[in-house]
C-alpha cells in the first residue's frame, strides 16, 4: 500500500492522536471540555478538530497553499491570543509528524513508504512556514484593533477636534 | 532511511503546561492578560485607600501595613452584611455543572477560569479564617493562608470574570459567581488593588456626570452635530432638548451613544423616534451617563453615581425616566436602585403619553427601558415603519448579559427587530437568551492593554456569530448595550471582520418614515440602501 492510501485508511486514528497532542498543550483539567462535541459549548475543541481534518485532507490531496490558508488562520487566530510563545503556537503543526510516526511505526519500515514520508513531511514543513506568516498577521491585527477601537471610542470628539483645527488653520 | 530525528524530538518545544496543583501554581502576568493599576488621581477622587504608583507585574505591590488583617476584617464584615455571600461560601457541592460554562474557561482552557475554581480562590481563604475544619486541618480541608501570591491570584482571576452570570444559570444551588467576584473586588479595593479603566471613568463620572469627563458644551456640540448628520440623511431638522425644565420625560443613555462609533447611530435612532411621536422629553448634561462603573468598584461608589439620575429628574421636574440601550446601567436600576436611592416618590408611575400603557413593572423605580417603550408603540401601531430600509443588512441579535440574565428582557428587542428588519436570523439556542455568551470585555475590562484576554473571552460569542454569518450571511450583529457596541465591534474585527455591530434603535431609525422627510438613499451610517421601490405604500 502506498503512503497516501495508508494515511487515508488510518485517518481517524491519526487525527485523533493529532487532536490529543494539541489538547495536551492546554491544562489537563480542560481536556474534558475540549473533547465535547457541541461546537457552541466547546468552540475551541470543535474548531481544532474541524480544521485539522481540513488540513490533513489538504496535505493528502496536495492542495495548494491558498486553499489551506483559511484553516490555518482559524487555528492560529486562536493561538495568537492565547498564552503561547510563537514557537508553542506553531508546535501543533509539527505534532502531526509525531501522530503519523507513532501510528505507522511498522509500516514505515517498508520500502518506499519511508521516502514518501519524507516528502509528505516536507509538505508539513511548508505548511508551518506559511503558518508563521499567518500567525504574524494575527498578531499585527491585535495592534490594529487597539488603534481602531480608540478611534471609534472618540469618533465625534475627533471629528470636532478636526473641525476646530480646520477653522484655526483656515 | 531518512535522517529525520524522531518527530517527538522535533517538536520538543515545551508546550505542556506545568502540572502542579492549582493552589500551588502562582500566576504569571503576561502582556495582554492584565489591566493597568488605578492612577493615584482617580483613587484620591473616589476616596479609595493606599494611593500609590504600582504595576501588576511588579514584585512588590506596596500593600499597606497589616493588609491581611484589613482583608480579614473586610471579609468578616461582608459575611455578616450579605447573607448570600456566606451561603455561596458554604453550599457549593463541587458538582461541576458550572465548570465549562464560563466564556473565559472556554476560550483559555485555564482551569482557574472554571467558575467553581474562581470561587474557590476566595473560598479557600474563607475556610482557613472562618471555618473550624479549615482552622484545624488547613490544607487538607482545602484551606489556605492569604499570602501575597494568593492576593495576586485574586487580582488576576477576579479581573478575568465579567460578572456575566452565565455560570449561575447552570448551578443547581443558584450560586452566583458574579456576586463572589464583586465581593473579591471590594476586598481588593480595601488594600488599594484595582484597575484604572474602571476607576478613571468612575471618578470622571462623579465629577462631570459622564465617563469621559465631558462638560455640558461638549455634549451639546456633539448632539448638535448628530442632528446635522440626521438632517443630511433624512432631510428632517431636529433639536434635542437639554436640561429642559418641566419636560414630561427625562431620557438617560450611556454617554458613549453621543460620541462613539457605532453608538452614535443608535443615538440618532432614539431622537428620530422621539421626534416621530412628538415626545415631550429632555436630556440632562449632568445625568449624561447611563453607565455606572461604581457597580464594578464598590457599593458606595455605585450608589453615588446612580443618585444623579433621581437628582436630575427632581431638578428638572419630570414625571418619569426613560432609559436607553445599556447593559450594566440596567442591572443597577433593576437590582439596586430602588433600595439604594429610592423610593422616588416625587416621580409618577410611568405611563406612555402616546399609547396610555402603564408600565407596571417600572412602578417602583419609575424607569422604563427603551425597548419596552418602543415595542409598546409598535404594538399600538403608532410608528410608521418601512423595514425594507434595512434590507441591505442581514441581522442577528446578541443578548447582552445584563438585560438578559439580570432583567429577563428577551422578547421586546426581538419584537422590535421583527418589525424593522426583514432579514433576521437567531444564533443557536445555547448561545442566546439566558445562555447568551458575554462579549468578553464587560465589567470595565474593555481596555486595550487587555486585548488578548478579551479576544479569548469573546471567542465563544464570536464563534456563534461566525456560524450564522457562514450559514445565513449575517453581517450585522445588533444588541442593546453600549459596552457591547464598542467591544463587539472590536471582537468582530478580529474574528469575523465582515460583521458590524449596531444598536436596535439604529435599525428603528433606519426604518422610521418621518413626516416631511426627503427620499432616503442611505442608512444612518450613510451607506447605500438596497433598492427600495414603492416606499410610499409602506406603513
Ligand atoms: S454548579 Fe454550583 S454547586 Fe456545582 S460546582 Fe458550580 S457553584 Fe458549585
Ligand atoms: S460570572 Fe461569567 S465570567 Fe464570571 S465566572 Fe461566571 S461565567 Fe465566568
Amino acid at each position: 500500500m502506498d503512503l497516501k492510501s495508508l494515511l487515508n485508511q488510518r485517518k481517524v486514528t491519526i487525527l485523533g492522536r493529532w487532536f490529543d497532542l494539541i489538547v495536551s498543550s492546554y491544562p489537563s483539567d480542560a481536556s474534558r471540555m475540549l473533547k465535547k462535541e457541541d461546537r457552541f459549548a466547546n468552540p475551541l475543541g470543535s474548531t481544532i478538530s474541524r480544521e485539522i481534518e481540513t488540513l490533513f485532507d489538504a496535505l493528502l490531496s496536495g492542495a495548494d497553499a491558498e486553499q489551506v490558508k483559511p484553516s490555518l488562520d482559524r487555528l492560529l487566530r486562536i493561538k495568537a491570543v492565547q498564552d503561547f510563545a510563537p514557537s508553542e503556537a506553531m508546535a501543533f503543526i509539527f505534532s502531526l509528524k509525531e501522530a503519523i510516526r507513532t501510528h505507522l511505526a511498522t509500516e514505515l519500515r517498508e520500502d518506499g513508504i519511508a521516502d514518501s514520508l519524507v516528502l509528505f513531511e516536507s509538505r508539513i514543513d511548508a505548511l508551518a512556514l506559511m503558518g508563521f506568516d499567518v500567525y504574524m498577521k494575527c498578531r499585527e491585527a491585535i495592534y490594529q484593533l487597539k488603534t481602531d477601537e480608540l478611534k471609534r471610542q472618540t469618533h465625534k470628539l475627533l471629528e470636532r477636534a478636526n473641525r476646530m483645527g480646520g477653522t484655526a488653520q483656515g | 532511511m531518512s535522517k529525520t530525528p524522531p518527530p517527538a524530538e522535533l517538536a520538543k518545544i515545551s508546550h505542556q503546561p506545568p502540572e502542579t496543583p492549582w493552589m500551588e501554581t502562582p500566576v504569571e502576568f503576561r502582556p495582554g492578560t492584565w489591566c493597568y493599576s488605578g492612577k493615584p488621581k482617580a483613587l484620591e477622587a473616589l476616596g479609595l485607600p493606599n494611593v500609590r504608583e504600582w504595576s501588576p507585574p511588579d514584585e512588590d505591590w506596596k500593600l499597606p501595613e497589616g493588609w491581611q488583617k484589613i482583608i480579614y476584617e473586610g471579609f468578616k464584615d461582608r459575611l455578616n452584611k450579605y447573607r448570600s455571600l456566606k451561603i455561596f461560601m458554604d453550599i457549593c457541592v463541587r458538582c461541576g455543572a458550572c465548570a465549562d460554562k464560563c466564556h473565559f474557561f472556554l476560550g483559555t482552557g485555564d482551569p482557574k477560569n472554571m467558575p467553581v475554581l474562581r470561587a474557590e480562590l476566595l473560598r479557600s481563604v474563607y475556610r482557613k479564617d472562618f471555618t473550624t475544619a479549615g482552622k484545624i486541618l488547613g490544607h487538607f480541608a482545602g484551606a489556605r493562608e492569604l499570602t501575597v501570591d494568593v492576593l495576586k491570584e485574586w487580582f488576576y482571576y477576579f479581573y478575568q470574570c465579567t460578572e456575566c452570570r452565565r455560570c449561575s444559570v447552570f448551578c443547581p444551588y443558584g450560586i452566583d459567581t458574579a456576586e463572589i467576584t464583586m465581593m473579591a473586588r471590594e476586598l481588593l479595593h480595601l488594600v488599594g488593588v484595582n484597575i484604572n479603566w474602571i476607576l478613571e471613568p468612575a471618578s470622571n463620572c462623579s465629577r462631570t456626570g459622564n465617563h469621559l469627563g465631558l462638560q455640558p458644551h461638549t455634549l451639546r456640540d456633539s448632539i448638535d452635530s448628530l442632528c446635522e448628520d440626521i438632517e443630511d440623511v433624512t432631510g428632517v431638522h431636529i433639536e434635542v432638548p437639554l436640561n429642559k425644565k418641566g419636560a414630561e420625560i427625562l431620557f438617560i443613555t450611556p454617554s458613549a451613544d453621543a460620541f462613539a462609533d457605532p453608538g452614535i447611530y443608535t443615538f440618532m435612532g432614539y431622537i428620530l423616534l422621539f421626534e416621530h411621536i412628538g415626545l415631550d422629553y429632555t436630556m440632562s448634561t449632568y445625568a449624561s451617563e447611563g453607565g455606572n462603573f461604581g457597580l464594578f468598584t464598590n457599593q458606595e461608589t455605585m450608589k453615588k453615581l446612580n443618585a444623579k439620575m433621581y437628582a436630575e429628574a427632581k431638578r428638572l421636574g419630570v414625571k418619569w425616566i426613560l432609559g436607553g440601550e445599556c447593559g450594566h446601567m440596567w442591572r443597577v436600576i433593576h437590582q439596586y436602585m430602588d433600595t439604594m436611592n429610592g423610593p422616588a416618590d416625587f416621580l409618577e408611575a410611568p405611563v406612555s403619553p402616546i399609547t396610555g400603557t402603564k408600565f407596571e413593572n417600572a412602578k417602583s423605580t419609575k424607569m422604563v427601558h427603551i425597548t419596552e417603550f418602543t415595542a409598546d408603540l409598535i404594538q399600538h401601531n403608532k410608528l410608521k415603519l418601512d423595514p425594507r430600509r434595512n434590507d441591505h443588512r442581514t441581522v442577528s441579535f446578541h443578548d447582552s448579559c445584563n438585560p438578559s440574565r439580570a432583567m429577563g428582557l428577551f422578547e421586546e428587542p426581538r419584537y422590535i427587530l421583527k418589525n424593522v428588519v426583514n432579514n433576521f436570523h437567531e444564533m443557536p439556542e445555547n448561545a442566546i437568551r439566558e445562555q447568551t455568551f458575554c462579549c468578553g470585555s464587560g465589567t470595565g475590562l474593555n481596555t486595550d492593554e487587555y486585548m488578548e484576554m478579551r479576544m479569548r473571552g469573546g471567542f465563544p460569542r464570536a464563534n456563534a456569530v461566525k456560524y450564522v454569518h457562514e450559514k445565513h450571511g449575517v453581517d450585522l450583529l445588533s444588541c442593546i448595550c453600549a459596552i457591547d457596541r464598542a467591544t463587539l465591534s472590536t471582537l468582530m474585527q478580529y474574528w469575523i471582520p465582515m460583521v458590524e455591530v449596531a444598536g436596535v434603535h439604529e435599525l428603528v431609525g433606519n426604518a422610521l418614515v418621518m413626516e416631511g422627510e426627503g427620499e432616503r438613499t442611505t442608512d444612518l451610517r450613510e451607506e447605500d440602501l438596497a433598492d427600495v421601490e414603492g416606499e410610499e405604500d409602506a406603513v
